[in-house]
Parts: structure tokens; sequence; C-alpha cells
């Protein structure tokens, strides 16, 4: 069998340990504070550059990423896939070695397949930070999302989280999936049978599935709500007029769970659909916050990789 | 008269009684007799002390990629493999450009192998033009023009009425019919198996259920005609099942396993890494299991690699775009004596029949024996000495394999068709 070679990026989260994750979320508090500053610009990677690659659109996570990185007094570059030499037949790994050839110290990369950052970063020296790849790792947004929930709770230990929606594709979903197991949380995965593969609760430990929202969110400290795409689905894995009905969080639903229950949303939302407009805007959702969050723990990230 | 001396070796002829250290003496191409100490004055001699000494070793299928993408592997290149892997003979899957389908295409393959290959080469047919699935192909006059079977391998005959017709049509004409037994809409996206393995790595899944629904489709259509039916790959367990029962009731039906399914599972493979990308997917360590317990047990009648070579750039790309198949030929052998034979799994005998007299039954040639008249071919190989398959060295054109670096005990020695020595391990390909 042939050899796989060493990482020095951040891949996913399933790879990574306890502690290596507790090492980021902890240098991510410490980042927080910064965010209430007037001047909240370091140099700690001042003179570093770092390519922010993204093949799919995305505009908070490339923000996100983008300010981090200017944050800590890194240089970056932007590149979209519309405008690169992929859109002129050139193969990823060509664009990726040509990129590299301008010695950047990290290139963050999001991509539709699964795995693509794996397969370069088989061929590439320079570190590769995944910020997305097609269904299968978000490592960062899982990061931020453990930082908001420790925003509102002392430890992920013991706590049920109910994730909802298009789980088979949620490359979210399996982030958090991991990284709350590794914590000892308990994850129940709720959505339309056919996007929720019973093979997902061998994933982790702690996983189990439900399909009804009332078994999901019945004693949830978290809900995360999935965007669900019914109309960039290309073909009917549900019957899609009801999804709301059956899947959609609404105001009756919060009663179920804790009194103390936080509702999170990676973005973007769609009001009516997955979530209502009420639980949306309410008290107990935490979506806002988590984009927040998102710039401090990539700031840990960006300065654990490049230091 | 050319006449050619192989001593001492332990022959192995799973239609003849075994000869401890016998001597095969081939004559003009044929064997002219097998036995101990035999007279052959003035005979070129190979010396085979210590090794296995077998009939010719068939691999009923393989991609050769040329007409159409020889960039990928040439008749010539492919044959090159095959010969150091110890086959023979190999028979190419039509799916080449222009496909396989009419018997003009037919006699280029077999006029290019007669110039250029050192191995015999017997193509398969396609069942429908450019094996779109819905005209019959030419499949009388490529029977005609040297075809063995037919098979629309890689794109499967979906429509039922046309497979039924073909089934008749190839009964007719003496064909057997191999299906890459696949039912496209329930595989559609798909890229691995589909099991944990897939769902843990965000990949769309190939459920096991897409070659169930298939063989059992053919199966019934195959007793419904009375064709001959072979099932190409075989992967899933239930699939095992159903050939096992159809055994059972004595219907003519087949099936070969390539040394990738009967050797891995889904969670032996580096993520995203394409030289683990193929069709049928490997799938769960419990199908894999029910492959080498197939092969055993008899129900699963020969080994086939299903070569199938691709340039690196074409593998060198994102795992969903990146095209399925991984070559095979010279590792075939290593394989199946580390996986089947040392493991004690099944004796040298059925090992040999695997890889000759079952595929010749299959495609009704005249080969797969080692009795005098019998034509020439003969794979001589040894079941011990330590070597590393080196991908690099490989003798396809493509370097698309998942055991580059796999450490195997005993494999081919030597290979030779009609006589002449064509490929040797210390020497590599005969001059000329």
């Amino acid at each position: 069998m042939k050899p796989e070679s060493p990482r020095a990026g951040l891949l996913g989260i399933e790879e990574l340990d306890r502690p290596q994750i507790e090492a980021i979320l902890w240098r991510a508090k410490d980042f927080q504070a910064v965010q209430h500053q007037t001047v909240k610009k370091f140099d700690i990677l001042r003179g570093r550059m770092i390519v922010n690659l993204f093949f799919e659109s995305s505009t908070r996570t490339r923000t996100s990423f983008e300010i981090a990185a200017k944050r800590l007094g890194a240089d970056t570059v932007s590149i979209t896939a519309a405008g690169s030499s992929l859109s002129k037949g050139e193969s990823l790994v060509d664009t990726l070695n040509t990129l590299a050839a301008m010695r950047p110290d990290a290139i963050v990369m999001r991509h539709s397949a699964s795995g693509a950052p794996y397969f370069l970063a088989r061929h590439l020296p320079t570190p590769i930070i995944n910020a997305g790849d097609g269904t299968h790792e978000h490592p960062t947004q899982a990061l931020l999302d453990a930082l908001t929930i420790l925003d509102h709770r002392p430890t992920l230990e013991g706590l049920r989280v109910a994730i909802i929606g298009d789980i088979a594709h949620s490359r979210v979903a399996r982030s958090n999936i991991h990284l709350l197991a590794k914590f000892g949380a308990s994850v129940v995965l709720c959505g339309p049978a056919p996007l929720l593969p019973p093979e997902l609760a061998r994933l982790a430990p702690g996983v189990s599935l439900a399909h009804e929202m009332s078994e999901a969110i019945r004693d949830a400290d978290v809900i995360m709500m999935l965007r669900v795409q019914i109309e960039r689905q290309q073909e009917a894995f549900f019957p899609g007029g009801e999804y709301f009905q059956f899947y959609g969080l609404r105001p009756e639903h919060i009663s179920l769970a804790r009194p103390d229950v936080i509702v999170m949303h990676p973005g973007p939302i769609n009001r009516g659909r997955e979530i209502s407009s009420e639980v949306a805007d309410s008290k107990i959702s935490a979506i806002l916050n988590q984009v927040e969050n998102g710039v401090a723990v990539r700031m840990a990230v960006l300065e654990r990789i490049l230091n | 008269m050319r006449r050619l001396l192989i001593r001492g070796g332990r022959v192995v002829d799973p239609l003849a009684a075994n000869e401890e250290a016998a001597d095969v003496l081939i004559e003009d191409g044929r064997v002219a007799a097998v036995g101990p100490s035999l007279d052959a004055a003035g005979a070129e001699t190979f010396d085979a002390a210590g090794r296995i000494v077998a009939p010719g070793f068939i691999d009923m299928h393989v991609h050769l990629r040329e007409p159409g993408f020889e960039h990928a592997e040439t008749i010539e290149t492919g044959a090159m493999a095959a010969a150091a892997g110890g086959f023979t003979s190999i028979c190419p899957m039509p799916n080449t450009q222009p496909v396989n389908d009419n018997a003009t295409v037919t006699s280029y393959i077999i006029e290019r192998a007669r110039r250029h290959a050192i191995v015999n080469v017997f193509p398969i047919g396609a069942i429908t033009r450019d094996s779109a699935g819905e005209e019959l192909a030419a499949i009388g006059s490529m029977k005609r023009a040297g075809v063995v079977a037919i098979s629309d391998d890689g794109r499967p005959v979906m429509n039922a009425r046309v497979m039924r017709r073909a089934m008749e049509y190839a009964r007719a004409c003496g064909l057997p019919v191999i299906d890459h037994c696949e039912d496209l809409n329930l595989s559609a996206c798909g890229d691995m198996h589909e099991g944990v393995e897939s769902v843990r790595r965000g990949v769309q899944g190939i459920p096991g259920c897409s070659e169930d629904v298939m063989v059992a489709r053919d199966i019934l259509l195959a007793e419904v005609t009375g064709a001959r039916f072979h099932v190409a790959h075989i992967s899933s367990r239930y699939s095992v099942a159903m050939v096992a029962q159809a055994k059972s009731r004595r219907l003519a039906v087949t099936c070969e396993a390539t040394p990738h399914h009967f050797s891995l599972a889904d969670q032996d493979t580096i993520p995203y890494d394409s030289d683990y990308k193929m069709k049928p997917p490997l799938r769960s360590a419990c199908d894999r299991d029910a492959i080498v317990q197939g092969i055993a047990a008899g129900v699963i009648d020969a080994i086939a690699t299903d070569h199938a070579p691709h340039a690196g750039s074409e593998k060198m790309q994102e795992f969903d775009r990146c095209p399925f198949g991984v070559t095979g030929l010279e590792t075939a052998l290593g394989l199946a004596l580390d996986r089947l034979f040392h493991t004690g799994r099944i004796p040298l005998r059925r090992l040999v029949e695997l890889f000759s007299a079952a595929p010749a039954r299959i495609l009704g040639l005249d080969r797969g024996t080692l009795r005098p008249g019998a034509p020439g071919d003969v794979t001589i190989f040894d079941l011990d000495t330590e070597w590393i398959f080196d991908v690099n060295s490989s003798l396809s054109k493509s370097k698309n394999s998942p055991f580059d670096g796999t450490r195997f005990r005993g494999g081919p020695v030597a290979t030779i068709v009609a006589g002449r020595v064509v490929w040797r391990r210390e020497g590599g390909l005969a001059a000329g």
C-alpha cells in the first residue's frame, strides 16, 4: 500500500485530536476580545502571503478568511474560479503548482469536489487550509460553531446537539459531527430519509439519527439548522413542497428543547424554508454570533499554520 | 521444425493429471508431449526446475485502448504487460474509438495484434451499435471476423428488451454475453462504494444493489433465452449468491472476479486517490470476503483483471473527475498467490484453472490445457520468490495501479506463446 504524505495545513476536523482543537479554540478566544478594540490589527504574520482560492462562490467564508489574514498583518490575494486559468482548461494541479511557484505561505481553498485539498496536499509543498471541500468537510466552520457554543456553555461535554437538514450533502454537518464527538457531546441528526443515510450513525461515537423534528429537538442544548437547496438539487431527494412543514424550524419547536437552547445556522439562511423568520431573528439565535466568531477562529488557524 | 523443451517443472494442468517433475515438449507451436525425461535432442530448452508449469493464462477482460486511445495503451504495450503478468491470451473489450461493433473494427484489431502483439488477442465485440444500448451490433459478422464474446462493458445495456434480443441472437451465434452489471440510474454520480467510507468522505456512493438488480435481470433473461451469460467483474455478495443459485438451477451462467476485488475493500483505500477508483468499486470487507469465498467454493469461475489503463493526466484530477479503472495484468498472479493460495483458500490446481481452463471454457477457446495437440502456450511461475511491484517499471503505457510498492511472494517466471518464450523475469521481453 502507498504511504500517505504528511500534512502541514488544516484539511479536516476528523484527523485532529482534542488537544489540537482546544489549542485553536483557546487562541481564538484571545482574538475574540480584539474584535471589540478600535485597532484590531497585529503584525504576527507580517510579510507573509496567503492566497484565497475559491473555486465555488462564497461571500462570508472568503471575506472572513481575508479579514482574519489582514488582522494578523498578512498580505492576501483572492482568486475566484471565474477569473482563473481553470476556465482556460488548466488542470487543478497545474493551477496550484503555478500558484505555489510564487511562494505563498499558505493556500486557503474551497472546491466543489470532495477531497480536492487532500489530493492537492499530496502533490504540493504549500500548506493548504480547507475552506470547504464538496460534501466532505468545512473545518473552520465547525471550529467557529464550537467557539459559539462555548460562548453560551462552559463545555461541550455532555451537550445534546441537533443538526437538521440535508445531512448527506453537508460538509458543515460532517465537520461538526467529528468535532462534537471528540468532545463528548451527543449529536442527533435529522432530515428527510433520503438525505440521512444510516451510515452517518457510524461516523463517530454518540451520533444518532431521527426522522422527526420533535424527537431531534427534545432536550437539545443546541439546534443547528442546515441550508437546504431545493432549487439546486439535480434530482428530487424529497418532496420539495412539504419540506418546511416537516423540517423547518418554527417557534413551536423551541419549547421542546432546553430553556437555554441556542439556534445556529452556517448561512446563508432561507427564511421560510428551513427556518422561520421568528426563530432566525429571536434572542436564542446565535447566527450573527457565529459570523463574528468566524474571524477569530480563522485568525487562530492562520497563526497556527503559518507560525 | 521449432522445438522447445520445458524441462523438469511441476506441471499443473487442470484438465490432466498432475506431474511432479515433468518435461513439456512443444513442436511447431503445439504441445507434442508431457512426461518425465522426454528425449528431445536438439530442442531449445528452458529449465523449469522448481517452477510451476501451467497452461498459458487467459485474461478474458482487458482494455487495450486501441483504436482511439493510444496515449493510454496500445495493443502492443498491453500485450507486453500481459506477457509480463504471465498471460498468453487476452480479450480486449470493445469500448475503443470507434467501438468494436462491426467486423471492420474486429479485423483491424486482429490484424494489429497479429503484427504487434506478443500474446494472443481474442477481441470481444459490442452488444449494441456504438454500445449505445439501442440497436444490436453486427454480432454475426463480428463472430465471423473473430470475436469470442459480446459485451457493452462500461456502458451496460439498460433496456431489458434490447438485452433479451441480444441474448437470443448471441445464443444462435454461439457467443456468450458478458455484462458489466450496473443499473446506471442507481449508480448515477457515484464514485466509490456506498457505505460508511463514502459517507465519511462525502463521496457519492455506488450502491451494491446497482449491480445486484442487473445480475438478477440478466439471469432471468438468460433463463428465458437459453443464452450463455457471464457476469463481468462480480463485486457484490448478493450477486455472488444469485450466481450460485443460477448454477444450482443449471443455467449457463458464469462469472469472473478481479484481483482487486478479492484483495481490497473500500476501507483499505487512500481517500481521494484515483488509483483506487474503478467500476464496480471496491466494496465492503464483507463483499470482498464473499468474493474470496465464491472463488473457493467454485461459484466464481475465472479471474480476469479488467486491466484499464488511463494516462497519468486523466488520473491526476479531482476524484470525482477521474475516470474509472486500474491496471492489473502484472499484479494478477501475485495477488492470487498472496490472497488465495498462500492463505490456503484454494489449491494450486484451482488457481491455475481460474486463470486458464476456466476462461477457455467460458469463451469456447481450444486452450487452457497442456494436453498433446493443444496450443503451445505456457505460463511458468514460482511460489516463493519475493518481489516488489514497481509501477514505473510496468510494461503498460499507464501507471494507474493501487499496488505500486506491494510486496509479493511468487509470480510469473516466463511466458511462452506458441512455443516461443516471449518474456522472462530475468531478461524481460524476448528480442525481436
